[in-house]
């Protein structure tokens, strides 16, 4: 009884820890593509810790059982599935958009891989229109 | 051991902190990921009020809040890319 109490409040004490972690690093760092690898990753694991440390906490409580915690563990691969796509979205947004990286980056490996598939399509004057074509042969 | 209102107030520091970089941000995606990094940590607190006020209620709405999150992340995105 005690001992699931505990250790939910140190899996939620850790959950917001992060959740800190996660804030600072999205006000120190220097550019939109830093400030995403910072947050969303941090951010992440620090609502995995909390909503689960929830659930398992509620099990030491008088009013909590089974499926308290199993409804926090739907919550938790929910977030877990759905913020890397978001994360995703958002920076490929970023990016199409235009926005310059920080003039510290050294490697750039999306252009790169833009580049050569611009290469690899062949004809410059139409570079939409061949892969399309390609797609409909196969 | 702590008590829940520690976290409470844990959790709005980091609110306040990310709501900085929505302010300050110079361009709409450093406001856009800061208000996604706001959606998650708000469903977190939502877990953490069904164990304050020991309602299993605020479960569903923890939920169905991370969805209508995501939605609207993933509509803003595509919007800023030009596909909308």
């Amino acid at each position: 009884m005690n001992a699931l109490t505990a250790i939910g409040e140190i899996l939620v004490l850790l959950g917001t820890f992060f959740y800190i972690l996660s804030s600072l690093g999205l006000i120190r760092m220097p550019d939109v593509y830093n400030r995403m690898q910072t947050a969303t990753k941090s951010a992440t694991l620090g609502s995995l810790g909390v909503i689960i440390g929830v659930g398992i906490w509620a099990l030491g409580t008088d009013f909590g059982s089974i499926p308290w915690l199993t409804k926090t563990i739907v919550i938790a691969v929910f977030l877990l599935l759905t913020n890397p796509i978001s994360a995703h979205a958002l920076i490929r947004a970023a990016y199409k958009s235009g926005i310059p990286l920080w003039e510290g980056s050294v490697v750039d490996r999306y252009r790169e891989h833009l580049e050569a598939k611009e290469k690899e399509a062949g004809s410059p004057e139409n570079p939409d229109e061949t892969p399309i074509k390609e797609g409909g042969v196969e | 051991m702590i008590g829940i209102n520690v976290y409470l107030a844990l959790i709005a520091i980091a609110t306040l902190l990310s709501m900085y970089r929505v302010f300050r941000g110079p361009t709409t995606v450093d406001r856009l990921v800061a208000v996604d990094i706001m959606t998650t940590i708000t469903t977190g607190l939502m877990v953490l009020f069904a164990l304050y006020y020991g309602r299993m209620i605020f479960l569903d709405v923890a939920l169905v809040y991370a969805i209508l999150a995501f939605g609207g992340v993933i509509a803003f995105a595509r919007y800023m890319e030009g596909g909308l």
